[in-house]
């Protein structure tokens, strides 16, 4: 337990000692090792090579070199990723026997391992953090201390005004003026649907009820979005200081954080936050003295991705088989156990502890006209910077495919991307200038989302791709409501039908038919946007439905049963490569025979395609 | 609040609808006579907007609203049938038929089907989305039950009804997705788990998922085979449903239809279970009165109701010596008929075959338990129940409606009015403490009606002063209030001297073999009173309303059981119990 005066003790000091972690000028001799124990890092042995760096600085009795465990830097791609503070030196696809080498040459000799530094895009190596066009166009509010600090050190946290936001709400607000700026800096939720979170607030706390419940939506389900996970494993205690702050301004003095079990290292970063929140007399009784009460448990979820939609979720914290309830009633009138609960998305509460602390002008002054502050997305598919990214709303597809992403891999053409996940729509080249935000995303048939953005390039069939996510709703819908549970088994076998060349143009029609069906009449927001992908396809690549439908053919080659691989007579030389490297034996013709392909023996891998000196075949 | 303040005013339709708060749309519809289509909705029971045919669209709303679960509200304007509903609930339709199994010409629903009513209803002529059907085996292990989820909907009445209703919770969804599908613990038959063989969820279904286990073709192949000689009795629900399968009003008294189509299709004897209700009084009023005076177990609990007794075995084996050891009214009968009425007639009881008509599908399951015998003879050979007689009449081409009146064959054709009552809740209670207080008191009382333990409430209780003795007594009826009772008992704190059990909410009348009501007309329509208030006018109308007053009684008694209680008796009558387990699964 420790008291107010103690908390500012600890920040102000660890502050000063924490410098260097943020300042490049940092007057220090120390230096901070920090080896990324996100996810992605942790799975290729970052554990070791941060065992490695502790074990050969205790061999070489250096004392003033620290190694720190952190979150997610967010280049994702370049992993594991070693960085050396003050002076931001960034090393990437660090193996844990390169430790011995950054030790002896960085730490020891002064200079940098040249060939671990990480390269843009243009191959030339960068020397500091923040020359790295990944990150020249982010703007780090959720993220903040993501890659900063260690996560299992709250007093890291509270250098870094940790636990601040909670001690002006508890000491210096009430609860109308805690809403009040969450109201007016126009933060809305992150979870997908974009509600405003000071509205959503207010319903729970004009609710008259002893009992009241503030829960953290951790159910992150969209195929490729890591932002939650990131956040939980890089900075927990920020969920848990908003939390708080939740419980204070709808008057709820318990919460609970719905966490996939999946996520096993966010999982136990939480635990240990808890625990240390708790030892400090963070969250409990009487935080600060103030006579306010707020305590949070974790319910682990079993990966059902319709546990994300928050009836489905309270459902489950309460026992039950994860589906969805309808609404009205809303759970801020009748949530979990029938109280008024509010449940937010772990982005949407990394935010409120910056915007108590800067005010609702600060963060209304980031971002669109509706929407406000920032989005973290995680960019992946077929761009070269796959990771997380923390854009201002408005930002354009444009400037995080190419600018941050750094655009897209041997030279291809950008054809569309996904936001949205399975519930949003793909976006076409035709829209690479949009200005991301809640509104215009909706405008052009797609959706904000958790924050999933699939690139994809001109090698990808988009009759194929809807089929992809519909694969995934079909097996993620719970199975409640008629529309959802076989309608989308309807649609996915329409889409397999029109992939496999059994496809007629009615098909097309049925397709349209059921999807907007199905988006009407469903229970759910899972079910409401499953059509999504289907509906905006068709919206933007008609043709390649059609091409599918009526003349059986995928241009792409991705619909293996449609495509079919021809070697033009003409362009043939008859060097024998294609035969050589066929792995099905389906090329026929000898010596320095034009060369033919066997239709019933070819499987369409398109290693000929690849192989062909002369861009014979297609 | 004032009434005033009570009421909404909204707009269906076109049609200003003024109705109570906390009203349901749907509800409010029907007010006005708009009859928005429903799949999943039971009233009260499940109410939980999964099949979504009742969608309705609500100015000023994004998407559809659920009409079954959507309170109205001041001012709401509601569309029930604009091109996009309509729309929609064609598709949703579509897919609920795509993926049913439709052979409607040979499902036992076939007529009083729900899906088959709204596929006529909005003239589906052809499935447009065509695709996978799900598979399922059919599980007809059990002697009673069959499920035939190749026609389930998942609409869950069923699970309602078992969870929330009788509160088993034998069965739920599993799987997710198009997988989804009703299931028991480990996927086992119902036979194997803690199912009791009521059979609500059979009342519930609204396609032919659920149905009762046939024996009427082995019926018709006893009654053509000259050698056997075949005896039928009927239970006194029998009689007050019976004439609903032939589209007859809700509680319409068809005994007299019923004995002579009974005759007409060709059973040997026709006779009352009502007679035997009035012996299984004799035997239980007697043993209640013996616990009493020599210190037995108390409270006694009646063991009329199969569905009972088994959730009993199942759950409470370790105070099954609570329940009385009379076996129910028609193995009794059964009992008799193979012994005492075969002797008289000089029938060989081997060639003797039994069949019961009963409101219930838990019967089915009784007459096969290994008790129910005496002297290597089964007391009842096969159960039917009201709805396989509907059938059999239908198969015998008897137009039932305009049927003459018969009488039932004696020797044991006379019944009192208590017998009468055992079919519904609070009856069994009400004969027998009518034949309890004038054996205490030893002498006729003119009391006869016990209106405290009539009724719908799940537990009625009454304190009756019987021979300078208070008697507490408790009615319950649905399993969830029986567990109620029993957790009482378990924990010592029970305070009644005798309980009436019945497994079915409503009772008897309410059985799980009964003519099953749609979810429109259970909505509307108070089927249990229709069809108690039928019972209990036949016992205002009978000149013996006191089962011990029956001249049979006394005649049995006087010709072969010699009296209540003794060593015949407990051969014949009487049966015992034992713990099951809740799951039989190796």
């Amino acid at each position: 337990m420790k008291t107010l005066e103690e908390i500012k003790k600890i920040r102000e000091t660890k502050r000063k000692e924490l410098d260097l972690r943020v300042n490049e000028k940092a007057n220090t001799y120390e230096k901070h090792i920090l080896v990324c124990h996100g996810t992605g890092c942790t799975s290729s042995k970052s554990p070791e090579i941060l065992e490695n760096f502790r074990r050969i600085l205790k061999e070489k009795g250096i004392e003033n070199v620290r190694v720190i465990m952190t979150g997610c830097f967010g280049l994702c791609s370049k992993g594991p990723i070693v960085i050396i503070r003050p002076e931001e030196t960034f090393y990437a696809h660090v193996k844990p026997e390169d430790c011995e080498e950054i030790i002896q040459s960085h730490i020891c000799e002064g200079k940098k391992v040249e060939r671990l530094l990480c390269k843009d895009i243009d191959g030339s190596a960068v020397n500091r953090l923040d020359d790295l066009n990944f990150y020249k166009k982010q703007k780090r509010i959720a993220l903040k201390n993501c890659g900063v600090i260690d996560p299992e050190n709250i007093d890291e946290y509270i250098a870094f005004d940790g636990y601040k936001a909670l001690e002006q709400v508890l000491t210096k607000m009430n609860s109308d003026e805690v809403i009040d700026v969450i109201t007016k800096s126009g933060l809305r939720g992150r979870g997908g649907a974009g509600f405003p979170t000071g509205k959503k607030w207010s319903f729970a706390k004009q609710e008259i009820n002893e009992q009241k419940y503030v829960v953290c939506n951790a159910d992150e389900g969209d195929p490729g979005a890591f932002m939650d996970r990131s956040i939980l494993e890089g900075d927990p205690h920020c969920v848990l200081e908003a939390m708080a702050i939740a419980g204070f301004a709808i008057g709820a003095n318990q919460g609970y954080i719905y966490v996939r079990a999946e996520y096993p290292i966010a999982v136990n970063r939480l635990k240990v936050a808890i625990k240390q929140s708790r030892e400090y007399g963070l969250l409990g009784e009487n935080i600060f003295g103030t006579g306010f009460n707020f305590d949070v448990d974790i319910r682990l979820g079993a990966g059902a991705f319709v546990c994300g939609e928050e009836t489905a979720l309270l459902e489950s914290i309460e026992g039950r088989r994860g589906q969805p309830r309808v609404k009205p009633p809303y759970p801020a009138n009748c949530g979990l156990f029938g109280k008024p609960t509010i449940i937010n998305n772990v982005e949407t509460l990394a935010n409120i502890t910056k915007i108590i602390l800067n005010g609702a002008e600060w963060y209304s002054s980031i971002g669109t006209e509706n929407s406000k502050g920032t989005k973290v997305f995680a960019l992946g598919g077929n761009v070269n910077n796959v990771g997380l990214v923390e854009v201002p709303m408005g930002t354009t597809l444009r400037e995080i495919v190419y600018d941050i992403g750094g655009g897209i891999p041997k030279g291809r053409e950008f054809k569309a991307a996904q936001t949205g996940g399975p519930s949003g729509g793909c976006i076409p080249a035709e829209h690479l200038d949009t200005p991301i935000d809640y509104e215009s995303l909706t405008r052009i048939g797609s959706m904000m989302g958790s924050g999933g953005l699939i690139v994809m390039d001109d090698t990808k069939c988009m009759v194929n791709l809807a089929k992809f996510y519909l694969e995934f709703t079909v097996k993620e819908s719970c199975g409640k409501c008629t529309p959802c549970r076989i309608g989308t088994k309807r649609m996915l076998e329409t889409l397999e039908r029109l992939c496999s060349g059994e496809g007629t143009e009615y098909d097309i029609y049925k397709l349209e038919k059921l999807a907007e069906n199905i988006k009407k009449a469903s229970v759910c927001g899972l079910g409401q946007s499953a059509p999504n992908p289907v509906i905006s396809t068709l919206k933007y690549f008609k043709e390649e439905f059609k091409q599918h439908a009526i003349e059986k053919k995928c241009k792409t080659h991705e619909c293996k049963k449609l495509s079919k691989i021809t070697i033009d007579q003409e362009l043939c030389k008859g060097c024998g490569l294609c035969q050589r490297n066929c792995p099905a034996e389906a090329i026929e013709g000898e010596a320095r025979e034009k060369r033919t392909i066997n239709q019933e023996k070819c499987i369409k891998c398109g290693t000929c395609i690849a192989t062909c000196p002369f861009k014979a075949i297609k | 609040m004032s009434e005033k303040e009570n009421l909404v005013t909204l707009m269906i339709d076109g049609i200003e609808v003024k109705t109570k708060k906390g009203t349901t749309i749907l509800e409010a519809a029907k007010e006005v006579g708009i009859d928005i289509p429903t799949l999943c909705y039971l009233k009260e029971i499940n109410e939980v907007g999964d099949c979504r045919m009742c969608i309705v669209e609500v100015e000023g709303r994004k998407g559809f609203a659920t009409s079954c679960i959507q309170k109205v509200e001041e001012g709401m304007v509601v569309h029930t049938h604009t091109p996009n509903v309509l729309e929609a609930r064609h598709v949703i339709l579509d897919l609920i038929i795509s993926n049913h199994a439709k052979d409607c010409l040979t499902c036992t629903r076939s007529g009083n089907c729900e899906l088959q009513a709204l596929a006529t209803k909005f003239n589906v002529l052809n499935v447009e989305f065509t695709g996978e059907m799900s598979k399922h085996e059919i599980d007809d292990k059990s002697p009673a039950i069959v499920r035939d989820f190749n026609k389930c909907i998942l609409c869950r009445r069923c699970i309602a009804t078992c969870k929330n209703v009788q509160e088993i919770g034998a069965i739920d969804c599993i799987e997710r997705g198009f997988e989804s599908c009703i299931s028991t613990t480990y996927d086992h038959s119902l036979n194997d788990v803690d199912c009791t063989f009521c059979g609500q969820c059979i009342e519930a279904c609204p396609t032919g998922a659920l149905h009762e286990k046939e024996s009427i073709n082995d019926i018709w192949v006893k009654l053509k085979d000259p050698e056997t000689y075949v005896v039928v009795q009927t239970a006194p629900a029998v009689r007050v449903a019976l004439g609903e399968e032939f589209g007859m009003p809700i509680g319409t008294n068809v005994k007299g239809k019923m004995v002579t189509a009974l005759k007409r299709i060709g059973f040997d004897k026709v006779f009352d279970t009502n007679t035997a209700a009035d012996l299984t009084i004799m035997e239980e009023a007697n043993e209640f009165i013996k616990r009493i005076q020599n210190g037995g177990v108390l409270p006694m609990i009646t063991s009329c109701s199969p569905g009972w007794v088994r959730f009993a075995e199942k759950n409470y084996g370790d105070i099954l010596e609570h329940l009385s050891s009379c076996k129910s009214p028609h193995q009794m009968f059964g009992a008799i008929i193979k012994s005492y009425f075969a002797e008289k007639y000089g029938i060989d009881r081997n060639k003797i075959c039994t069949v019961s008509v009963m409101p219930c599908i838990a019967k089915k399951y009784e007459c096969t338990r290994s008790e129910m015998e005496v002297d290597g003879e089964r007391d009842i050979d096969y159960v039917i129940t009201t709805r396989e007689l509907a059938r059999m009449i239908k198969q015998a081409n008897i137009d039932f409606v305009d049927l003459e009146d018969s009488k039932f064959d004696n020797p044991m054709g006379e019944a009192s009015g208590a017998g009468a009552i055992f079919g519904t809740t609070g009856g069994v209670m009400e004969a027998a403490i009518r034949t309890a207080v004038d054996t205490l008191e030893n002498k006729s009382i003119d009391k006869l009606e016990y209106r405290e333990v009539r009724g719908e409430k799940g537990i009625k209780e009454a304190t009756l002063n019987i021979a300078g003795k208070e008697v507490k007594i408790a009615v319950s009826s649905g399993l969830a209030n029986a567990r109620k009772l029993m957790e009482q008992i378990k924990m010592g704190k029970s305070p009644y001297h005798f309980i009436e059990i019945m497994a079915c909410p409503g009772g008897c009348v309410m059985g799980g073999g009964q003519p099953i009501k749609s979810s429109k007309i259970r909505a509307t329509v108070d089927v249990r009173k229709l069809r108690a208030n039928a019972l209990y006018t036949i016992d205002e109308k009978s000149n013996i309303r006191k089962s011990h007053e029956n001249p049979i009684m006394k005649q049995l008694y006087d010709e072969f059981l010699e009296k209540p209680g003794s060593h015949l008796a407990h051969k014949y009558l009487h049966t015992t119990y034992s713990p099951k387990s809740k799951y039989d699964i190796e």
